[in-house]
């Protein structure tokens, strides 16, 4: 039964003929092309059981065509020669239909380093497996007169692009992820884990953390919203880390005057430095961008100071200089995009984190974070699942969740100490964050 | 495709279904958007599929394919099995659905210019006209229209015997000027925010909208704004405009009424509900000036349909009745829990997607009054105009937008423009803090093209009907 299971990604080298025929039949001055295809399940559960389970085979074929400085896109999810003409043909009606314009440069071809992403395993999980996994959770949750809720997915994936003009790139990747919240009648707790090789997940150890949560967050009391000193665990910085990237890290949101970000300043506290970094392993590592440009590493802020954006062809052209392979799918009037990130580690055990704080907040997560004011770096967001009162270096008692609303730029700038460990975080759609626990010294709970 | 649905239906049978559906769907889009006087992206994105969904020992399984061939059929019905069979080793109760379904029939969205057939010319030269109004005033940074327009070719058919096909349109446009300076970034967009409006309408639905007439307005607006003052911290009247109570009704009542939310189903993810079943016909939600329905058949909202994709016929219900919370929005699954059937409103993004609960036309019915009498009738408080920020907690009950535009209200007059205006409440005590609603004349129905739900994660196309409202003793100005 195993087989049935196992990842069915279309061979290499059929993808590899696919593209070669597109580029050959396209009559366009220039033309890209890209395959992405993934076979993934997710298995998910609530109140002890599986309630939702599914698994899904897709792909999508995206081509872009220039031809007398007009750009035309279109995409189709088959991979026939049928569907290859088809799409062809209404990328090239589109291009045809529109008046000229400014034309985005195709990249030529520069070769990205493989960077390691697979694993048989995560390929060929099975629902049984799953559903073993689910299992060990809610059992322990059950003991614990607890219900477990949440959902665990696994999935392969390959992104292979090619253009007229000699690119042609592939990556293959595999992911398992799994989140998990456990209520009691008066609380919950939360925990998540990501790899690309499910067997580095380990469910006793989540169930460990999210039910020792749980249990420790029954009863919440409310507290008086204030400015806190406070200690952000790694789910909530992750978040926080995202919203930096959708703000500022951008060379459009810069070039648009919309950016937090004033390159060659200090604009965080100096223990803070954040790159960009889709060859680094440990995240989830992809070694180029959606126009097929190899990943560069960008030092977003280093030591507390602004030190660099990232570019796709679009805004590099306009600031004459190189795309750093931060790119997203043609057509894009989004701009660039940071989604390999890290912040560096610090010196302290998390658990030592608290030692010093005579009255602060313990925040285990953020929930529906939105931005406020994206130039001065406001957020607004709720915490959930985990959040606590510090009194003299120690977790006192649970809180009720609390609303903030912070400049991420004010918090930073405050910052006491960094974890010495950092977890990585799987983002929702692509890409993840690698991050370490922060002490900040303020932090504004409006309600 | 009627010989594909035939083929999954028959195929999970024989392998121990005790219940079965298929949906098969296709669906086109189209993008453009102009942005600083160029055309900046058009995109023509097709996908087909489709997914089968089966019940066996009292467990769900569901697997979905783009192959549309006999043979990936068989493979994805053994597949939706397996999975199946593997869920119910660790179920906590067995799936009961309740009486059959099996609507039959063919709908199709009204619309009188195919959207489609439109040309390209005259869709890029209307956002171009925008673009100029909007570029002719000094100050704007970033001008950018969008427009997008769907087909979506649904067939579902059951083993209970439903078999409905249905071909939803929709047309949705918008435009934004953003001003900046050194230390402020401002934005105003029209019709609303979120990149655009959209319904369930042909491309008469854009000719309606006049963005080129708004544009000049929001342009202004939104280089004003960078000189205007903060708005005031403070406990005051609010009026907000109808868009944002649109958004409003989403967030707070929307969300807390999805019954499987209720159930714990999405309590990792979206978050759970305040509104549970004991306080249901009990909880005083909000102000008897507070109605709220639910209703898949309001013309040209996002949320109207034929069917669900259950198979359940589009149909209308109440989930606030003169303020009193009166009812949920239901599963065929759901609802038996409760004793009830299913008021028909589950909806997948996608062939590849199972369907969950998400809202159809969530409105708050108009009431009597009007914009400028609201107005005319406070002394001290804020007007607030199209959303710009929006966070709500995972019950749904402490909430704080933001919005692109604010006018302070002093003596019944519109006084000076106000910038990065907020306000923030907790949902029961909001509501019940209601006491005026505008009526029919200011009443409009707002497409949202962006609910998100689910895991792996689903957007819906909703909608909500709302006017002005009027709402005491709010908390604003929360931005220092």
């Amino acid at each position: 039964m195993k087989s049935v299971e196992a990842a069915r990604l279309t061979d290499l080298g059929e993808v590899k003929g696919f593209m070669d025929r597109a580029l050959e039949r396209s009559t366009a001055d220039q033309t890209e092309v890209m395959v992405s295809e993934w076979d993934s399940a997710l298995t998910r559960y609530a109140n002890n059981g599986i309630h939702q389970n599914v698994a899904e085979r897709n792909v999508s074929v995206r081509v872009r065509v220039v031809k007398d400085e007009r750009t035309g896109v279109a995409s189709l999810n088959q991979m026939s020669d049928a569907a290859l003409t088809d799409v062809l043909q209404r990328a090239l009606a589109i291009a045809r239909l529109q008046p000229p314009g400014e034309v985005v440069p195709l990249p030529g071809p520069a070769p990205a380093p493989q960077v390691p992403a697979w694993s048989d395993a995560t390929a060929a999980s099975t629902p049984e497996e799953r559903a073993d996994f689910v299992r060990a959770v809610c059992v322990a949750a059950e003991r614990s007169n607890l219900k477990a809720f949440g959902a665990f997915s696994t999935g392969s994936a390959q992104l292979a692009i090619a253009n007229s003009l000699g690119v042609y790139q592939h990556h293959r990747s595999t992911q398992a992820t799994v989140n998990s919240v456990v209520m009691g009648e008066a609380g919950s707790g939360y925990g998540d884990r990501a790899a690309v090789d499910v067997r580095d997940i380990d469910k006793d150890d989540l169930a460990r953390e999210v039910i020792e949560k749980a249990r420790r967050n029954q009863d919440a009391q409310p507290v008086e919203p204030g400015v806190y000193e406070v200690v952000l665990e790694e789910y909530a910085v992750s978040e926080m880390l995202e919203f930096m990237s959708f703000m500022g890290f951008s060379a459009l949101a810069a070039q648009e005057e919309r950016s937090f970000m004033r390159l060659g300043e200090r604009i965080t506290g100096e223990a803070i430095s954040i790159w960009d970094d889709g060859l680094d392993p440990s995240g989830v590592p992809a070694p180029f961008d959606f126009e097929g440009v190899p990943k560069q590493r960008v030092d977003l802020i280093t030591r507390g100071v602004a030190t660099g954006l990232v570019y796709d062809q679009q805004t590099a052209r306009k600031a004459g200089r190189a795309s750093t392979g931060h790119g997203l799918p043609a057509p894009n009037a989004e701009g660039p995009f940071a989604v390999n990130l890290f912040m560096a580690a610090g010196t302290v055990p998390k658990e030592e984190l608290i030692a010093g704080i005579r009255r602060g907040i313990w925040v285990t997560r953020f929930w529906y974070v939105r931005i406020v004011h994206p130039k001065a770096s406001i957020i607004t967001g709720m915490t959930r699942e985990g959040t606590f009162l510090i009194e003299d270096g120690k977790i006192t008692r649970p809180v009720k969740d609390l609303r903030f609303t912070q400049s991420i730029l004010e918090a930073l700038s405050g910052t006491l100490a960094l974890s010495r460990t950092t977890k990585l975080e799987a983002s929702e759609y692509f890409g993840a964050t690698r991050v370490p626990a922060v002490h900040l010294k303020a932090f504004t709970f409006t309600s | 495709m009627k010989d594909i649905a035939d083929a999954a239906l028959n195929a999970a049978q024989v392998k121990g279904a005790g219940y079965a559906d298929v949906r098969i769907s296709q669906r086109v889009q189209q993008d453009l958007v102009v942005k600083n006087g160029q055309l900046a992206a058009v995109s023509d994105d097709a996908s087909q599929g489709f997914g089968v969904r089966v019940l066996v020992d009292g467990a769900w399984g569901f697997a979905g394919s783009a192959r549309l061939d006999r043979e990936e059929v068989e493979e994805v019905v053994n597949r939706a099995v397996r999975i199946a069979r593997a869920s119910a080793r660790v179920q906590s109760q067995r799936v009961d659905l309740g009486p059959p379904v099996n609507s039959r029939g063919r709908y199709t969205t009204p619309i009188q210019r195919d959207p489609f057939a439109v040309p390209l010319s005259e869709k890029v030269e209307l956002l171009l006209r925008a673009d100029a109004a909007m570029g002719a005033v000094k100050g704007v940074t970033v001008r950018e229209g969008s427009m997008e327009f769907i087909r979506d070719s649904k067939l579902f058919a059951s083993t209970e015997g439903a078999f409905t096909e249905q071909d939803l349109y929709e047309s949705g446009a918008g435009i934004e000027a953003t001003a900046t300076n050194p230390d402020d970034v401002q934005n105003r967009s029209y019709p609303n925010s979120f990149g655009r409006h959209q319904g369930a309408g042909g491309y008469e639905y854009i000719e309606g909208l006049e963005l080129d007439r708004h544009a000049g307005r929001i342009a202004e607006e939104s280089v004003a704004l960078l000189s205007a003052a903060q708005c005031p911290s403070g406990v005051k009247t609010l009026i907000l405009d109808a868009s944002q109570v649109a958004l409003q009704v989403h967030e707070s009542c929307g969300h807390p009424t999805e019954l499987d939310r209720v159930f714990g189903t999405e309590a990792a993810y979206a978050g759970t509900s305040f509104m549970t079943p004991e306080k249901l016909n009990k909880l005083r939600y909000g102000s008897p000036a507070v109605t709220i329905t639910a209703d898949a058949m309001t013309p040209t909202g996002l949320g109207t349909f034929g069917w669900d994709d259950e198979g359940v016929p589009a149909q209308r219900s109440h989930l606030v009745k003169d303020g009193l919370f009166v009812g949920y929005l239901t599963s065929r699954e759901t609802a038996r829990v409760l004793g009830q059937e299913s008021n028909g409103t589950m909806r997948a993004d996608g062939w590849n997607r199972i369907p969950l609960i998400r809202m159809t036309n969530v409105s708050l019915q108009p009431g009597s009054a009007t914009l400028e009498e609201m107005i005319s009738e406070v002394k001290d408080g804020v007007y607030m105009e199209t959303n710009r920020s929006w966070s709500i907690d995972d019950r749904r009950l402490n909430f704080q937008f933001g919005t692109q535009l604010a006018y302070e209200i002093v003596d019944g007059r519109r006084g000076r423009i106000l910038k990065n205006a907020t306000y923030a409440g907790i949902t029961p005590e909001f509501w019940n803090s209601c006491d005026a609603v505008a009526g029919k004349d200011e009443w409009r129905v707002w497409g949202l093209a962006n609910c998100g739900k689910g895991q792996p994660p689903q957007v819906a196309h909703v909608a909500h009907g709302a006017a002005p409202a009027r709402f005491r003793n709010v908390k604003v100005g929360i931005l220092k």
